[in-house]
C-alpha cells in the first residue's frame, strides 16, 4: 500500500511523551507541533509518564508511533517500555526516541527494538518523513494479511 | 586634491551633512531588503550614533556602579574589586561521587558550591522508591542529612556560599542546616541560596519540581522565606529564575520580563503577610540564562537591573540600597550548544560567558562542551572552569567595570530591551500578576510561540547554526565526544543498602512524631511550617517522607502545559 494513501485514509497517529523524572519539554512540544502541522494526529502527554501509563495511552488511543523525548538519561529505562509493549501485545507500534542519547547507548536502545533515534539538530523533514514512514509500517504489520498487496 | 584634503573637505558640512553623506554611501549596500532583528524581535541597525542615545541622561539612566538605578552594576567596585564566582552545577551518582568531583573542581579553581539532586528527588522520591536504571544518572542521590554530610565531606563550605538546587518543600536546605549544626557552624554565619525555590518558573516552564497544588506551593515557599530570613539571615531563600523561561524558548526580553513579574508576585505575597520590603528584598537573588546573542544579553542584564531598581523603589518603597540590587547567578545556555562538531561549543560558551560578565553577573556556570551529548565529565567540566579563569586572568575582563557602557549601540539597545521587558511586565500585571498568569496558559503560550519561531528560523536557515544547518561535515557527531560517566551499579547497590540501614537504625518513634507535627502545622494557616521540616530532617525523616507528608497536607498539583 502506498504510504501517502494511508495518510489520506486516516492520518498517522503519534503519541509524543516523556517517561521518567525529567521535565525539560521544549523539544517534545516543538516536535508535537511539527507533526501536527504535517497533518498527523498527535496525542501529547507532557512529562513524567510511567511505562504502564504510556502503554495504556497507546492502547486506548490506537497510536501508530510512540515518540519519547529524553534529555537527562531517562532513555535508560526504555528497554522496559519495549518489554511492556510486547507483554501488552502492542509490539506492532513503532517507538522512536528524540533528545540526548550518547552513541555509547545507541546499542542498548536499538537492540531493545527502538526504531529510530533523533539527535539534536534533526530537521523537521527528517522527523516528519521518518515518523510517517514508521506509521505506515505499523499499519502494514497490524493489517490482516489479505488486506496487504 | 590630496586624499587627506578630500576627506577633510567634509568637515564644514557638519554632523547632519556627514551623516547624510554616510547614508548615501551605504544606501543599497547594507541589506536593507533583509532587515536584521535580534532574538527579542528588535531591529538591529548597521550603525548607532548620537541620534540613538541621549548621553545627557547619564545620572537618571545609568549612574555610577552601586548607585541608582544600578544599570552599570550593583556594587561600586564590581568585578574589579571582587571577581565573579565560578559556580558549577554538579550533580551525579552517589554522594561520594559528588564529593570526589567537587574536590577535583576545587583543585582547578572553582570557588562556589552547587549541589544538584537526582531527578528522582525532584519528583519527591527517595532512591529506594524508583527504577534503579535512573538513579544518579542526572543529579546526586541525597535522601538524608547523612547523604548531604558525605557530599560535603572535607569541603570548606562554611567559607563559601553554597547554592542548593532545592525545590519545595526545601528538604536539601534543611539537611544542609543539620550538617552545619553537627559541625558546630552557627546558622547566622551560613551564606547560600535555595537555588530552585521559584515555583512559578517551574510551573510555567521547566517543570523540574515536586508537584504540589499551587496554594500549597505558595505557602511552602513563603514559610521557607520567612523562616530562613529569621534564622539564617545571610541566606537567599528566594532565587527567582529566568533561566527556565529562556531555556524553554522565551526570548531574552520575555525571560527577563517574566522573571521580574515573578519577583513582583513573591514580593507582593510577602507584603500581604505583613513583611517589610526592606526586610526581605536584600535577600532576594536571581538566576538567569545567557545566550550567544552577545549584545542583546548584555543589554538584557543592564535593562533588568534598571527596571528592578525602579520597581523596588516605586512599587515597594524600598529604601535600603541592597533591596534594589538585581543580584544574579548566570548559566550559559545549553540550548545554544550542538551535538554536531561538539568542540565548537567551547567557542559558544566563551562568547556566552563574556556576555554574562559584561552584563555584570555575580556568579557564573559555564556549560561543558558535551552538554548536548551527556552529563559532563570531569575533563569537560575542567575546560568549562578554565574558560572562566582564562577570561579573568588572561583576557582581563575583570579590569574595567561595565566596559560596554556608553556604547551608542549598547545604550540604545538597553533602552529598547527595557521597553520590551516592561511591556511583558505590563501584560502580566493586567492578568493580575504572575500567579494568575501562569494558570491562564498565557505564559506557556508566549514561550511556546517563541521557541517555535526560533526553530522555524533554524529550519529555513534564517538562523545559521554552525555544524547543524550550515558548515556541516559527515560523521563528526561523536569524534570528540567523551563517553558519558554513568553511575557504577555497585555503588548504587551500596547506596541503597545504606539507605535501608539508615531507615532501620533511626529512632522511628521520633521520626513519626516529627512528621505528625509537620502535618499538624499545615492545618493551622498562620503557623510557619518550615521549621518543622528542619526538625523532621534532624529527627531522621528522609526527603521522600517529608515530600509525601507535605503533599498529603496541601494536595497534588499538575502544572498547566500548553503545546
Amino acid at each position: 500500500m502506498d504510504e501517502r494513501a494511508i495518510g489520506k485514509a486516516r492520518p498517522p497517529k503519534v503519541l509524543v511523551t516523556k517517561i521518567g523524572f525529567d521535565g525539560h519539554d521544549r523539544g517534545s512540544r516543538i516536535v508535537a507541533t511539527f507533526l501536527r502541522d504535517a497533518g498527523m494526529e498527535v496525542v501529547y502527554t507532557g512529562p513524567w509518564q510511567t511505562i504502564s501509563g504510556v502503554c495504556n495511552i497507546a492502547l486506548q488511543e490506537d497510536v501508530d508511533v510512540i515518540g519519547v523525548s529524553s534529555l537527562a538519561g531517562d532513555h535508560l529505562i526504555l528497554p522496559k517500555l519495549m518489554d511492556a509493549l510486547r507483554a501488552a501485545g502492542l509490539d506492532h507500534i513503532k517507538v522512536v526516541v528524540g533528545g540526548i542519547v550518547p552513541d555509547t547507548e545507541t546499542e542498548l536502545l536499538t537492540s531493545a527494538g527502538i526504531a529510530r533515534i533523533y539527535h539534536p539538530g534533526a530537521t523537521r523533514d527528517e522527523i516528519v518523513d521518518g515518523v510517517a514512514a514508521l506509521a505506515a509500517a505499523t499499519r502494514r504489520s497490524a493489517a490482516p494479511l489479505e488486506a496487504q498487496p | 586634491m590630496t586624499e587627506l584634503a578630500e576627506s577633510n573637505a567634509g568637515l564644514p558640512e557638519g554632523y547632519e551633512g556627514a551623516r547624510a553623506r554616510w547614508e548615501a554611501e551605504v544606501a543599497g549596500h547594507l541589506g536593507a531588503d533583509a532587515p536584521r532583528v535580534n532574538r527579542s524581535g528588535l531591529p538591529v541597525q548597521a550603525l548607532y550614533g548620537p541620534d540613538d542615545w541621549d548621553s545627557s541622561r547619564y545620572l537618571e539612566d545609568l549612574g555610577f556602579p552601586g548607585q541608582d538605578p544600578n544599570t552599570r552594576g550593583i556594587h561600586a567596585t564590581m568585578h574589579r574589586g571582587r571577581p565573579w564566582s565560578p559556580r558549577m552545577v554538579v550533580g551525579l551518582g552517589t554522594p561520594e561521587d559528588y564529593n570526589k568531583r567537587m574536590r577535583e573542581l576545587y583543585a582547578l579553581g572553582l570557588t562556589g558550591l552547587f549541589v544538584s539532586p537526582c531527578n528522582s528527588h525532584l519528583r519527591g522520591y527517595d532512591g529506594d522508591q524508583v527504577d534503579r536504571e535512573l538513579l544518579g544518572v542526572c543529579g546526586t542521590l541525597i535522601a538524608t542529612s547523612e547523604d548531604m554530610e558525605r557530599c560535603l565531606d572535607g569541603l570548606p563550605f562554611e567559607k563559601e556560599s553554597v547554592s542548593i538546587g532545592d525545590t519545595a518543600p526545601y528538604t536539601l536546605t534543611a539537611m544542609y542546616l543539620k550538617v552545619a549544626k553537627d559541625r558546630g557552624i552557627p546558622w547566622s554565619t551560613l551564606a547560600g541560596t535555595t537555588n530552585q525555590s521559584d515555583y512559578l518558573s517551574h510551573y510555567a516552564a521547566l517543570h523540574m519540581f515536586y508537584r504540589l497544588a499551587l496554594p500549597g506551593q505558595k505557602r511552602v515557599l513563603l514559610d521557607h522565606i520567612e523562616w530562613m530570613n529569621q534564622h539564617v539571615p545571610k541566606w537567599n531563600p528566594l532565587s527567582v529564575i529566568g533561566q527556565h523561561y529562556q531555556q524553554a524558548g522565551a526570548t531574552p526580553a520575555q525571560a527577563m520580563g517574566l522573571t521580574l513579574s515573578a519577583a513582583i508576585q513573591y514580593a507582593d505575597d510577602l507584603v500581604a503577610r505583613g513583611k517589610e520590603p526592606d526586610a526581605f528584598l536584600p535577600r532576594v537573588s536571581f538566576f538567569f540564562d545567557v545566550s550567544i546573542s552577545f549584545f542583546e544579553e548584555v543589554a538584557k542584564f543592564r535593562a533588568g537591573r534598571r527596571i528592578w531598581d525602579r520597581i523596588t523603589r516605586e512599587r515597594f518603597g524600598a529604601e535600603d540600597p541592597r533591596s534594589r540590587r538585581l543580584r544574579f547567578h548566570t548559566q550559559t545556555s545549553g540550548a545554544d550548544l550542538t551535538r554536531q562538531q561538539p568542540l565548537n561549543n567551547i567557542a559558544r560558551v566563551t562568547v556566552q560567558a563574556m556576555a554574562g560578565i559584561f552584563g555584570g553577573l555575580q556568579s557564573l556556570h559555564t556549560d561543558s562542551f558535551d552538554e548536548a551529548i551527556a552529563t559532563p565529565t570531569v575533563t569537560t567540566a575542567r575546560i568549562a572552569v578554565a574558560t572562566q579563569n582564562i577570561l579573568q586572568h588572561e583576557a582581563h575582563l575583570d579590569d574595567v567595570i561595565d566596559p560596554l557602557g556608553g556604547s551608542y549601540y549598547v545604550e540604545s539597545l538597553t533602552n529598547r530591551m527595557e521597553e520590551e521587558i516592561l511591556s511583558v511586565i505590563e501584560e502580566i500585571d493586567q492578568l493580575g500578576g504572575m500567579y494568575a498568569a501562569v494558570q491562564t496558559g498565557m505564559v506557556q503560550k508566549m514561550i511556546g510561540a517563541s521557541s517555535l519561531d526560533f526553530q522555524e528560523k533554524v529550519e529555513c536557515k534564517e538562523q545559521i547554526v554552525v555544524g547543524v544547518n550550515e558548515y556541516t561535515t559527515e560523521g563528526d557527531e561523536s569524534e570528540y565526544a567523551p563517553v558519558p560517566e554513568r553511575p557504577d551499579p555497585q555503588k548504587i547497590d551500596a547506596y541503597l543498602s545504606r539507605l535501608a540501614s539508615f531507615r532501620s537504625h533511626r529512632d522511628q518513634h521520633r521520626v513519626d512524631g516529627a512528621l505528625a507535627a509537620l502535618a499538624g502545622a499545615f492545618e493551622n494557616e498562620t503557623e510557619n511550617t518550615y521549621g518543622l521540616i528542619v526538625d523532621a530532617t534532624e529527627a531522621g525523616a528522609t526527603h521522600g517522607e517529608i515530600c509525601q507528608t507535605v503533599r498529603d497536607a496541601v494536595g497534588f498539583g499538575e502544572p498547566l502545559i500548553v503545546v
